[in-house]
């Protein structure tokens, strides 16, 4: 196409930047949450986060060193130090424009100039989080003085939401127990749809019996019908026959909802396959079920991983039909999108929190997508387009 | 047990017993059942035969029938019974409970915006990616990044799009884009997007359509790919330009691909729940139908009404489902 005459038009260049601004588009949202989820609870709330990468401005509350630490120079009695000394997480490579001593006023004086506390001290900041505070009289109290202040704090990211996500073991943040539910759920319900889908295709395709067109049709038209709807009568049979809420309920949900879709597609493609090998294997006195399992299997290999990365994606990301046949009151089979449900109405507004797990329930699929696009690609077109 | 173990323990015995099904299945019909071998070889072997086809279809034809068929059927009589009345025969009163709620056509109207507006935002979108990428040497890294969202859950797809509409208090940083962008440009104060009535349905259908324009665009792309290219040397030679020739020689030749991709997305939308489940939770104006059956049923225990809507949800599908059983039917003969 390129050298067809005429076809190298102005256009180019809009082509270029028109891709640019719409690639930019689509994967800037997942970007902020990728970055979100490597920033602490202050630098989030503190700027936007396509600024990770540059100082953020920030009011912190610090204090400076207890009472025990004053010495006396003079008639003085001082206690110096750096503000940040206590706050090994903010670095001290932080620089404070402006200080404040009352929390109506917080950045009332500039660094360097002296402020005078309430109980007669006076204190002095500078540039890099050092202070002298001095008072003529002993200085009391339990704890040091509040100071609070203007500060530019270089971006910094870190692992440690992550830790709090995965490992820190507290019943609402616990995403490695949801992780290992969701494989639990997902493993079982990917591959048992494909087992019984594609014995289920093959005698679709390529076996003679009364009632297969009609067969046929009964899986295409239930391709359609919402599993909303199946909800309640399930739910219902489910608690009849004594299988309640859990694993076995949902794999069998998740294979019950998934068939059609396996079906269709295993069907479409095992009926192109050529006719010669399986007569011939039939003359040879094969068995379908060696035909299929020896033949047919491996040569639907593509068809076969198209629709396993459908059905995982699907399973992986289910709210829904986990809810209604696995989720019980114990809490103990949660799954990682409704843990996240949950995290969203508990602890809306932390974002690092909420960002990480987000974050970490969709690496999987995301890993899968990426590693194996070549036949998802082909799968949906050998479903969608004849 | 440790978890992991336990949940290893049960990915083994589940996966077991359905192959196990099938060996031990086809073994006994070869074997004991009817034996190749013996005097009745040959007839053995043309029972088995007859018999195997329902052997590879039983566990799918039993597992469609219970978890599909049979539902539509028993939602059908539910949505007829009262659930008060030790499910005796109501009739249609559940019907008339129903759209004497505002709530359900508040959802239904918002059911008809999202059946319009999404499945044409992204085959729109996926049209003008899959046209735009044809033909740059980075095409397939650009395809690939704007269809990554389809492997993202709609739960974490509702996280990634509630940081872009955060709002904080006016005066503050804005932490969302959307808001920093509004402050900036506008100069008013952020917005509280998901609560700004009939305006934040478009922000919910945004999620949606950020996700499935990747699936238009690619088998729109394949259909691009398979247009004959004498037709577009043609009109190349005859003066066309780029717009005439993409909405006057492509756009006709893939319209059955278009509408493919359209009753999809359709589909998906008549089915979505997630996104408002997790986002808005149906509050301010936004309820659609799925979310209103959820309610009903798991929130207010009401299974009369709530299986009145999944029938009503299944009304607004039977077009399609009429549409696909009659291609197939065409296509076996």
């Amino acid at each position: 196409m390129d050298n067809i005459a005429g076809s190298k038009s102005s256009l180019t260049w809009a082509v270029h930047i028109s891709v640019v601004a719409l690639v930019a588009l689509w994967l800037f949202p997942t970007v902020g949450l990728f970055v979100s989820s490597f920033r602490t609870a202050d630098q989030i709330s503190g700027s936007g986060w396509w600024k990770a990468l540059f100082p953020s401005e920030q009011t912190l509350t610090l204090r400076t060193a207890d009472p025990d630490s004053q010495v006396q120079q003079g008639a003085l009695y001082v206690i110096e130090g750096n503000l940040f000394d206590d706050e090994a997480a903010n670095g001290s490579k932080s620089e404070i424009s402006a200080f404040g001593i009352s929390s109506r006023e917080l950045s009332a004086f500039a660094v360097g100039e002296t402020a005078p506390l309430r109980d007669g001290s006076r204190i002095t900041v500078q540039v890099n989080g050092d202070y002298r505070l001095e008072s003529e009289t002993e200085i009391t109290g339990s704890r040091g003085a509040r100071v609070f202040v203007d500060a530019r704090t270089p971006p910094k990211f870190t692992m440690d939401n992550y830790r709090q996500v995965l490992f820190s073991g507290s019943a609402t943040d616990n995403m490695a127990k949801a992780f290992i539910n969701t494989l639990t759920v997902t493993i079982p319900a990917t591959i048992i749809p494909i087992v019984v889908a594609a014995f289920a295709a093959y005698a679709l395709a390529w076996m003679d019996f009364p009632g297969r067109a009609l067969l046929v049709a009964f899986v295409v038209g239930l391709l359609v019908v919402p599993l909303q709807l199946a909800l309640i009568p399930l739910l219902k049979l489910h608690l009849g026959i004594g299988i309640g809420k859990g694993y076995l309920g949902v794999w069998l949900a998740h294979t019950g909802f998934g068939l059609p879709l396996a079906i269709y597609l295993l069907r479409n493609y095992m009926v192109s396959l050529p006719r010669d090998i399986i007569e011939n294997a039939r003359v040879d006195g094969a068995t379908d079920f060696q035909i299929f399992t020896k033949i047919i299997l491996p040569l639907s290999f593509p068809a076969l991983a198209s629709f396993a990365i459908f059905q995982f994606l699907w399973t992986w990301n289910d709210l829904l039909v986990a809810k209604v046949f696995l989720i019980d009151a114990t809490g103990q089979t949660t799954v990682m999108t409704n843990q996240i449900i949950e995290l969203l109405g508990t602890r809306g507004g932390n974002w690092e929190i909420l960002a990480t797990a987000a974050f970490v329930s969709i690496a999987v699929p995301l890993a899968v997508f990426f590693a194996m696009q070549k036949y998802l690609v082909r799968g949906l077109l050998a479903g969608s387009v004849k | 047990m440790h978890p992991a173990i336990q949940g290893i323990l049960t990915i083994v015995i589940g996966v077991g017993a359905c192959v196990a099904y099938f060996y031990f299945s086809n073994q006994f019909l070869d074997k004991v059942l009817f034996p190749a071998k013996g005097k009745h070889a040959g007839r053995n072997i043309n029972r088995a035969n007859m018999i195997r086809p329902w052997l590879f279809l039983f566990p799918a034809l039993f597992a469609l029938s219970v978890y599909l068929a049979y539902p539509v059927l028993e939602t059908l009589r539910l949505s007829l019974t009262d659930r008060r009345l030790d499910g005796a025969f109501v009739g249609l009163d559940n019907y008339r409970q129903m759209v004497t709620e505002p709530k359900f056509w508040e959802a239904m109207r918002n059911n008809m915006l999202w059946l319009f507006v999404v499945p044409a935002m992204s085959t729109a979108f996926g049209l003008l990616v899959a046209q735009l990428t044809d033909r740059i040497k980075w095409g397939n890294i650009a395809k690939s990044l704007i269809f990554m969202p389809m492997a993202i859950s709609f739960v974490g797809a509702a996280v990634i799009w509630k940081l872009v509409y955060d709002a904080r208090p006016p005066g503050t940083e804005q932490i969302g884009v959307l808001n920093a962008l509004y402050v900036w440009f506008s100069g008013n104060d952020p917005q509280q997007w998901l609560t700004v009535p009939f305006w934040n349905n478009f922000f919910l259908m945004v999620v949606l359509i950020w996700i499935q324009t990747g699936f238009a665009m690619v088998i729109l792309s394949a259909a691009l790919r398979g247009i004959p290219e004498d037709t577009i040397e043609a009109a190349i030679i005859d003066g066309a330009n780029p717009f005439q020739i993409f909405f006057k020689i492509k756009v006709p030749q893939i319209k059955s691909t278009i509408m493919v991709v359209w009753t999809t997305i359709t589909l998906v939308v008549l089915k979505v729940f997630d996104i408002v489940f997790a986002m808005t939770n149906g509050q301010w104006e936004t309820q659609v139908l799925a979310n209103y059956m959820y309610d009903k049923l798991f929130r207010s225990f009401d299974w009369g009404v709530g299986s009145a809507s999944a029938i009503v949800i299944m009304l607004l599908v039977t077009p399609i489902l009429v549409w696909n059983v009659r291609n197939v039917r065409r296509e076996m003969r």
